[in-house]
């Protein structure tokens, strides 16, 4: 479109006046009646009534362009002002219109589209009402999501027939454990520096620089080591979990896979929590030396603790107990991370939004977990005096 | 197709199918026999159910109602001999082909192969390689992935998939849907060839009216909730208003007469 044209539409507008000659109300418009001109139009023509005149002729033909929207305020003129009781004897335009107006008359007879409202108190009710509903069949296909994997594991273990996918499994080992390494181990030298440094601040004021080793030890074994663990990875590969399974869900992989006869925990549960379930652990150890190297670090700077003197106090300071309390909570995390991740990402719809809020839902859901059980397993300790 | 219906043999057997969709009745009391060697077309308008139909017989889709048997069997995998499962003898191609996204081409085709039989991978390499330029893909498809495929070949690497066991039924979900006339056109002869030569019988959801002329036996139209099957001359004379303009618009009188 050059220059001028544009300024030819610019100044074009969409116009009508109303003529009464005795009986007869005529209707005139011209100009352009396309969308850009509707919102003033539809204000203009809202008062519009036939005055008592009994027919109406609306003359159309000076219109210059005609779209969709322009057709519809004709036609729902027309009708309006049928229903006020007057008789529309003609609606002359210009011919290439014809067919527009014909198909918008004849097809077009439903009502405005309504929109529901989505405020006040009556919607919130609803929202409260289906929230309820859903977190109750949510509830119900976790039990029933839970209860077949004991099945499957439990066959898997006692009579494995090939349901066990080694390369899937071990696939999942390097995904969640090995290439976690790098962040994994980061992370955790700077949890043990920073323990370390807030222990040595206070214990400083006792004269008791030397205890930060003990703080350092047993914060990051018992607790930190495998908790910040856990919660990496379930952001990391929880989410990643979901998002796979779930765009599998969506491309109908997973329907695919059924209709081949191939079971589907077989190839997309069991190797991902089994590789978590390997990895984790192993991960915890990992994150464990790692935070340790970062407090001895922390106490040579800060404290002039050498390291081989750090090692001698800390072989006195902790039992294996301290690492193993720590490290038994592991296997457990993982389990409820890779059930919460493939469960939601077996609950995707078949549509692409459903997988951003899965794994968001994924990710809230197994970092809850942990921190919940973990606090179970503290409890349980304290009973237990360990 | 001339046979007399009655001494063939039923390979898919629905009785008193009721599906509900979110509180839609989709499909009321539908009975339907399939039988081997035929290619039954599966033709409806949009939302009536054609797709639900596919996926209710090949056990995606619990019905509320009603029994469905494929070779005599519920659709439901064996556990204990995965090998004699019903999933053996049919092959399914979806609308967007579904491959698996994580897999190439050729390891996509060897899924099937893969869960049945004990082949070596050298006679399954051999066998994707056949089944690829059997639904006209060329030889270097193999190693990509579905996401480097156009829409088109991802149907055909389907098709291939879905073929690759060498199934007796297979369930084709708008196979021609997407593609331009020439491959379609491709693909209803490369049908009625496989059909022939290996005497599948299909089972096909399609709006395409050239490949019902072209490829299939008989012809089910889903209308108002419910069933009506015939041949395609048959099911022309059906009054039913929406069987009418099918048939009778100017697409449908083009491609029937031509």
């Amino acid at each position: 479109m050059n220059r001028t044209e544009n300024a030819v539409l610019a100044d074009a507008r969409a116009w009508f006046r109303l003529e009464r000659k005795g009986r007869l109300l005529r209707f005139v418009a011209g100009g352009v009646w396309v969308v850009s001109e509707a919102a003033r139009l539809d204000r203009e023509l809202s008062g519009l009534a036939s005055g008592g005149s009994p027919e109406v002729e609306i003359d159309g033909s000076g219109i210059e362009r005609l779209d969709s929207a322009g057709a519809w305020l004709l036609v729902r003129t027309k009708r309006a002002l049928e229903q006020g009781g007057a008789r529309v004897t003609s609606l002359s335009l210009p011919d290439r219109y014809a067919p527009l107006i014909a198909s918008i008359e004849q097809e077009h007879v439903a009502q405005p589209v309504v929109i529901a409202k989505r405020h006040g108190f009556v919607p919130v009710l609803e929202r409260v009402g289906r929230g309820t509903v859903g977190a109750g069949r949510q509830g119900y296909r976790m039990l029933g999501y839970l209860g077949r994997f004991m099945i499957e594991w439990f066959e898997a273990l006692v009579q494995p027939r090939g349901n066990l996918r080694f390369a899937a499994l071990l696939h999942q080992v390097e995904e969640v454990g090995i290439n976690a390494l790098p962040i994994v181990g980061l992370l955790q030298f700077l949890i043990g520096i920073v323990i370390a440094y807030q222990a040595a601040n206070q214990l400083r004021r006792f004269n008791a620089e030397v205890l930060t080793i003990d703080g350092v030890a047993f914060g990051v074994l018992r607790e930190l080591g495998v908790l910040i663990t856990a919660i990496i990875v379930a952001g990391r590969s929880g989410s990643a979990f979901t998002a796979e399974i779930g765009t599998m869900r969506v491309n109908e992989e997973i329907d695919a896979l059924e209709t081949i006869g191939i079971n589907t925990f077989d190839v997309l549960v069991l190797p991902r929590v089994l590789g978590l379930l390997i990895a984790l652990p192993l991960l915890t150890f990992y994150s464990d030396v790692m935070a340790m190297i970062g407090g001895a670090v922390m106490c040579y700077f800060d404290l002039g603790i050498t390291v081989p003197a750090f090692m001698r106090h800390l072989q006195h300071a902790i039992s294996i107990n301290t690492f193993l309390v720590g490290l038994i909570k592991a296997p457990v995390f993982a389990v409820v991370i890779g059930l919460v991740g493939c469960f939601e990402g077996l609950q995707v719809e078949r549509n692409a939004a459903s997988v951003g809020k899965l794994t968001t839902r994924s990710v809230v859901e197994s970092v809850f977990l942990v921190i919940v059980l973990d606090a179970g397993f503290s409890i349980l300790f304290s009973i237990l005096n360990i | 197709m001339t046979m007399a219906t009655a001494d063939r043999e039923v390979v898919i057997k629905v009785r008193g199918l009721v599906n509900r969709l979110g509180g839609n009745l989709i499909h009321d009391d539908i009975d339907l026999d399939v039988y081997r060697g035929e290619v039954l077309g599966v033709v409806g308008g949009s939302g009536s159910g054609k797709s639900v139909l596919l996926r209710t017989i090949v056990g995606l889709n619990r019905p509320r109602a009603g029994t469905v048997e494929v070779f005599g069997e519920d659709p439901v995998p064996h556990r204990e001999r995965p090998e004699n499962s019903v999933q053996m003898r049919w092959g399914v191609l979806f609308q967007e082909g579904a491959l698996f996204s994580s897999q190439t081409v050729a390891e996509n085709i060897q899924v099937p192969l893969r869960e049945y039989t004990n082949m070596s991978q050298a006679l399954m390499n051999e066998i994707a390689a056949m089944k690829l330029s059997m639904v006209g893909l060329p030889a270097d498809a193999a190693r990509k992935f579905p996401s480097e495929l156009s829409g088109g070949m991802k149907k055909r690497a389907g098709l291939a998939r879905a073929l690759a066991a060498d199934p007796e039924i297979v369930f084709l979900d708008e196979p021609t849907a997407g593609l331009d006339p020439i491959s379609a056109s491709q693909f209803d002869a490369l049908l009625r060839d496989l059909q022939k030569s290996l005497n599948l019988t299909v089972f096909m959801v399609t709006h395409d009216l050239d490949t019902l002329r072209a490829t299939a036996d008989r012809i089910a139209v889903l209308v108002n909730r419910k069933i009506k099957i015939g041949t395609i001359d048959e099911i022309r004379r059906d009054p039913d208003p929406w069987i009418q303009e099918y048939f009778s618009g100017t697409r449908g009188r083009a491609a029937l007469d031509s």
